[in-house]
């Protein structure tokens, strides 16, 4: 079932079957509608930190434009190995061990790429950002949704990755701070999941690009738990904790066989990371930890108030300790999520995601991003409880 | 806590007690009554909205002054600066590091009432040794907002 277009040029089918974005369709209604207080965005509302761009601007300035090593700049590299050691208790070598990616997604994409064959399965922890499953698929393997539930505050959970399990299984794709939920997993949530992997003879692949927005106990990075290092592929970057989405710009942790088979791949594919974006990261790492500290603290202000608003108006709403997002259920109301989704866009012109778009663990939930100004907030929750009163009282 | 209360105040006075509250976790009393301590103890000093003046009145004028003073034994410059604060055109006033001693900025409707009010008021003060006058011409970032920046980042309203 090949599939030829208008010009007779064929796209291939593993790209042709690809599903578009759940979040794609939502995308395309919100487009072009006037006074619309978005909640949809996944995405910092602060302008990257001044000294950041300052500093890159200063290396377009003194010409420093051409392409870096493969692996990065050395002295991001080594300012990376710094920052994981100092804050997730891990040690990487910087000449060997890390990676510069063009964000966590090219990361993610390499590590698949490089770590994943035809028939391997890779369990893929839902809801869960968009592109997981997708990056699997595209590396010829085939994700295995397992799913973590409401009740359990949307914490993986050991069991339904052992019902998972086949002999094919070769790897773990996981993302705590999770988006699109808010959720978290302690050192101790993660534990068994380590020993599973550990026990199962597994890769994780674990997606850290939300560890600094964490607002009730710290981060746990996953190769720092005992026998994780060997095992693990740590993704993260510099968009959620330095507000740089539109720099591109991550970076993968991984034992030096793995990161050289990616850098391998990066060499063919991407070549480097964007020059000026690397000589920004190098002062966000060095110079912009009290800038990080005050989005922190302006995010954790924004998520007591929309949290607590969102249950006042009725909607119940775990309490998300990490990332930017609120997913309350809409299961109250009578509507799915995007029935909710799309009637609160329409009629009240508020965006929020239905949960669905992150997989089917996530329906009856919306995801609510407070990255966003008070002013948007205040208004939001005041229109979405206008939208509440309206729907038929549910018993 | 109180610091974070008069960041959030800072940044909006019109935040209420009950908001401030829900978004740092305390109760409302609680808030009231930090805010009520801070109002006494003059780390409040008011609230007021940061007006950017020259959109309304584009020939209002600002000027810093640089003044040398003679200090005075024991008080230093504490009265030459006080009787220079009295005036209600004076904005504000400090005391400063460097090659002269007193800071004053001057609010005006125009330029001539600030010339009339250093040759009239200022100068003449005893203790009051030279001034230097420099007449604001643009405001680029006031009270920390930057002023006319262009265009808002356009960020997507949905994205993953």
């Amino acid at each position: 079932m090949s599939e030829t277009s208008r010009t007779g040029i064929r796209i291939a089918r593993h790209v042709a079957e690809l599903p578009p974005s759940g979040i794609r369709r939502f995308f395309d209604l919100v487009i072009g509608m006037d006074d619309v207080v978005s909640l949809g965005v996944g995405e910092p509302d602060f302008a990257t930190p001044w000294r950041i761009c300052d500093t890159a601007i200063e290396s377009l300035q003194r010409g420093l434009t051409s392409y870096t090593s493969n692996l990065g700049l050395l002295t991001l590299r080594q300012a990376i190995a710094d920052y994981v050691r100092d804050e997730f208790g891990v040690e990487y070598d910087p000449e060997a061990e890390i990676l510069i990616t063009n964000g966590v997604s090219e990361g993610l994409d390499l590590a698949a790429r490089v770590l994943l064959e035809p028939g391997d399965e890779v369990l893929v922890a839902e809801p869960c950002y968009v592109s997981y499953k997708a990056t699997v698929s595209l590396a010829g393997a085939t994700p295995v949704v397992v799913e973590t539930r409401a009740e359990d505050d949307f914490k993986l959970q050991v069991d339904v990755l052992e019902d998972a399990l086949t002999e094919r299984t070769r790897a773990v794709l996981l993302g705590y701070p999770n988006n699109p939920t808010g959720a978290v997993m302690s050192r101790d949530e993660l534990r068994p999941i380590a020993d599973f992997a550990a026990g199962h003879g597994l890769v994780v692949l674990s997606d850290e690009i939300y560890a600094h927005l964490r607002y009730a106990g710290e981060h746990c990075c996953f190769s720092s738990l005992p026998g994780m290092r060997e095992r693990t592929v740590l993704l993260n970057g510099f968009s959620k904790a330095y507000a740089m989405t539109g720099w591109r710009l991550g970076f993968a942790c991984a034992p030096a066989e793995v990161v050289d088979a990616m850098n391998r791949v990066h060499s063919y594919t991407a070549l480097c990371a964007p020059t000026m974006a690397q000589c920004g990261a190098i002062e966000a790492l060095q110079h912009c930890r009290q800038e990080r500290e005050e989005m922190v603290e302006a995010y954790d202000q924004r998520r007591r108030f929309l949290v607590r608003g969102l249950r006042e108006i009725g909607l119940d709403c775990f309490e998300p300790e990490g990332a930017f997002y609120a997913f309350p259920s809409v299961k109250a109301t009578g509507l799915d999520d995007e029935e909710f989704a799309e009637r609160l866009l329409m009629e009240e012109r508020v965006a929020v995601v239905p949960g669905r778009a992150f997989g089917a663990s996530g329906a009856q939930h919306v995801r609510c991003c407070y990255a966003t100004s008070m002013e948007h907030l205040r208004t939001a929750l005041e229109r979405m409880a206008t939208f509440l009163d309206r729907l038929p009282r549910q018993v | 806590m109180i610091e974070r209360i008069l960041k959030i105040l800072e940044e909006d006075s019109r935040v209420t007690p009950a908001e401030i509250a829900r978004r740092l976790g305390i109760e409302e009393e609680e808030a009231k009554r930090l805010i009520a301590e801070a109002e006494r103890s003059g780390a409040i000093l008011g609230y007021g909205a940061i007006v950017n003046w020259g959109k309304v009145l584009p020939d209002r004028v600002y000027a810093y002054i640089s003044v040398s003073a003679q200090p005075e034994r024991n008080i230093g410059f504490e009265q030459v600066a006080r009787r220079i604060a009295g005036f209600p055109e004076v904005h504000s006033v400090y005391l400063v590091s460097g090659t002269h001693d007193l800071t004053v900025v001057v609010e005006a409707d125009d330029f001539r009432d600030v010339a009339a009010f250093v040759a009239e008021k200022l100068a003449p003060i005893r203790g009051v040794q030279s001034t230097a006058t420099s007449f604001v011409l643009k405001i680029y970032k006031l009270e920390g907002r930057m002023i006319d920046e262009g265009d808002e980042p356009h960020r997507l309203a949905v994205s993953p």
